[in-house]
């Protein structure tokens, strides 16, 4: 067994990372447009699909990720489907992104007051209407600084789809632990990478915060 | 010609009777004034009558468009009636003109060129031809309640529904608003106001509505009732707003 | 070949998910009971600016919430050892817990201690009462009275974050479904009672934590 230099180590921890970041964009945008999807059904006047949105969103808040992990790759093999870890990551965490962001936002819009939706109603614009052109413009200004905030648990979750397999930087980290036999460092190194990753975000929306909070 | 038409109107929040039975006829060009206290129902019967507000019982017809109690496609109902807001409620995102141009480019499907000629036209009517471009927050009270009537005017409704419009404003900028209101009526719009402004319903108004516990207590011509109300509620009432 | 759910053999290890949720619940117990004392003792120390003590809990609060609870983990279980600390899988699981919820709840207790208004601190001073007696019976109570529907929702996220324990072999509710599944095939299934089983006890913990919230931190008082 070769001996590993601790730049060896932070080498192959960063081409790691690389899919942390990777996967992070994906559960995000991806999560974004299901969360607006569930979001609106969350808003409906219609109680059927209130029931549905609701349900989602407390399955998905109320249960670990990691058996949401699980069950969707457990369960996507049942039907046939070749399932990668990649796959499954994805799409695990696009459904966990998309019912917080849905919540997220939803208290952006309840935010917007009711005002707004009493004099575009009058004016005779439907739900949908006035959800594109009054409600989600304004809504959308209140939510950036709570959604870069959830963007650190995104990052943070990615984490655990290294138990299925995927290859990103906590993955490596336990690979790389174990070849060469320094967990300290390895463990300490992967937690500084991530700490370099959301940390700055965390910052990012603190700030965002402070500034709403001045302008309103 | 009546262009509305209310009959037996009532309204329930949980156990409180909001509106006991609400009879009313308003003929075009006519303008009416609503007074009475907080609580008594004033501003519940203006907002049914664009149905921002539902009834449970009773008939409401707005020139030949009947609304069913419980309706939820209120869409025909606002084409013909427009509402101002004491709190104005003008988009903040959008410039005074693109706040007036919404409605008829996504309602009415009117062409982005037509509605903004629509759109300045109606500006002007309220003395704000060059504020086209400025956002609400950069405007005073007074210019943003005119801002909110061009909006609603821009509809071309048939009534136009004022909901204490002035009461949200510092009292210079009451006058500004008001001689806008005036015009209108001399130009022949039918208007329904919810108004603590006695001097201007006296002159402006063509029947006073006095409510009083959800029911129209009082009604006639507003200098007769001023000058000699019936009862003595409508008596304190005068005598306290002044 | 069309996959058949056998849900029947779930019932034969019910053993096996019971000592899961229990081993799940003494963990979340655990981890809340301790959790909780650092975080208030972190929050006095960042309110009150204790010298030395805040600014080691400042760091130690940014360095948990920005890093995933598996690493952290991770570093307790694999890294601790090579500085002699020794912990077996149920040691360094707690250990992780509490230190994952003390960060967090230090951060959300502080808030409320800020919450409390000066008029009641000027109060209790003009009564000539000491810091730590101003403390103990008139902030401390009020700041987890306000701040209790968000110290609970942090509770219930550490409580469904212990899955990952399993990881190194904890055993509690994932592990044991881990266990399940590998000897009766049938994963689906398994990680679906396991996974009902989390929502019941997420469920069952909030209701729980919002009693203890009226009767305790409230005082009972209606």
């Amino acid at each position: 067994m070769t001996d590993f230099s601790t730049w060896d180590i932070v080498r192959n921890l960063l081409m790691a990372a690389r899919w942390t970041v990777l996967l992070s964009v994906f559960a995000l945008v991806c999560g974004g447009v299901v969360g607006v999807a569930v979001l609106l059904m969350r808003s409906s006047r219609r109680r059927s699909l209130r029931t549905v949105a609701i349900c989602y969103i407390e399955v998905f808040q109320g249960t670990p990720l990691l058996m949401q992990l699980f069950l969707l790759f457990f369960g996507l093999s049942l039907t046939g489907v070749e399932v990668s870890p990649w796959t499954a990551a994805g799409a695990a965490l696009t459904l966990f992104t998309s019912a917080y962001l849905a919540e997220i936002w939803r208290g952006c819009v309840d935010a917007i007051p009711r005002g707004q939706w009493e004099a575009s109603s009058s004016l005779g614009l439907s739900y949908v209407e006035q959800m594109r052109y009054v409600i989600l413009p304004q809504a959308l200004r209140i939510a950036i600084a709570p959604t870069v905030g959830f963007s650190v648990q995104v990052v943070k979750a990615t984490a655990v789809t290294s138990i299925i397999g995927f290859v990103e930087l906590s993955k490596a980290g336990a690979m790389i632990s174990n070849a060469t036999f320094a967990p300290f460092t390895v463990y300490g190194l992967v937690g500084l990478m991530y700490f370099c990753m959301c940390y700055p975000l965390s910052l990012y929306a603190k700030k965002l915060e402070r500034t709403m909070n001045v302008s309103r | 010609m009546s262009l509305v038409k209310i009959s037996g109107l009532r309204k329930q929040y949980g156990a409180h009777q909001v509106l006991k039975g609400i009879d009313l006829t308003v003929g075009e060009g006519e303008v009416t004034a609503v007074i009475g206290r907080s609580g008594s129902g004033k501003s519940t019967l203006l907002r049914t009558i664009n149905g921002l507000e539902s009834f449970g019982a009773g008939s409401l017809e707005v020139d030949g468009v009947h609304v069913a109690v419980g309706q939820t496609d209120l869409r025909q109902l606002r084409l013909k009636v427009g509402m101002v807001f004491q709190q104005f409620n003008l988009y903040p995102h959008m410039t005074a003109g693109k706040n007036v141009m919404l409605a008829p480019t996504v309602v009415k499907k009117i062409g982005k060129r037509e509605a903004e000629e629509i759109a300045r036209d109606m500006l002007a009517r309220v003395g704000l031809a060059d504020k086209f471009d400025a956002y609400p927050e950069q405007l005073s009270g007074g210019q943003q309640q005119r801002v909110a009537i061009a909006r609603a005017l821009a509809m071309s409704p048939k009534i136009l529904l004022c909901d204490e419009i002035t009461s949200a404003l510092d009292p210079e900028l009451v006058n500004e608003v008001l001689g806008v209101v005036r015009k209108l009526a001399e130009d022949g719009m039918t208007l329904i106001m919810v108004t603590h402004e006695m001097r201007f319903a006296r002159e402006v108004g063509d029947q006073l509505l006095f409510m009083h516990e959800g029911r129209i207590h009082e009604r006639g011509s507003p200098s007769h009732l001023f000058a000699a109300p019936g009862t003595p509620e409508l008596a304190n009432f005068i005598g306290s707003v002044g | 070949m069309a996959y058949t759910f056998d849900f029947s053999s779930l019932w034969e290890y019910r053993a096996f998910f019971l000592q899961g949720v229990l081993g799940t619940l003494v963990l979340t117990v655990i981890g809340t009971v301790l959790g909780v004392a650092v975080g208030i003792l972190g929050a006095v120390a960042r309110a009150w600016q204790l010298p030395v003590l805040a600014q080691l809990y400042a760091g130690y609060v940014e360095l948990i919430r920005n890093t995933p609870f598996l690493v952290q983990l991770f570093f307790v279980f694999f890294g601790l050892p090579s500085l002699g600390f020794r912990l077996d899988a149920w040691e360094a699981a707690a250990l992780a817990m509490i230190l994952n919820l003390g960060a967090y709840s230090t951060e959300i207790i502080r808030a409320g201690i800020e919450a409390v208004p000066n008029g009641h601190l000027e109060a209790a001073a003009a009564l000539a009462m000491s810091r730590f007696q101003i403390f103990r019976h008139v902030v401390l109570r009020q700041a987890l009275l306000k701040i209790w529907p968000a110290l609970s929702s942090q509770i219930v996220i550490v409580m469904l974050g212990s899955s990952v324990c399993s990881q190194i072999s904890a055993e509690e509710l994932t592990f044991g479904a881990n266990f399940i599944q590998s000897r009766n095939f049938r994963a689906f299934e398994v990680y679906l009672l396991a996974t009902a089983l989390y929502f019941l006890l997420a469920v069952a913990l909030r209701q729980s934590l919002a009693w203890f919230g009226r009767r305790v931190v409230g005082g009972g008082r209606p």
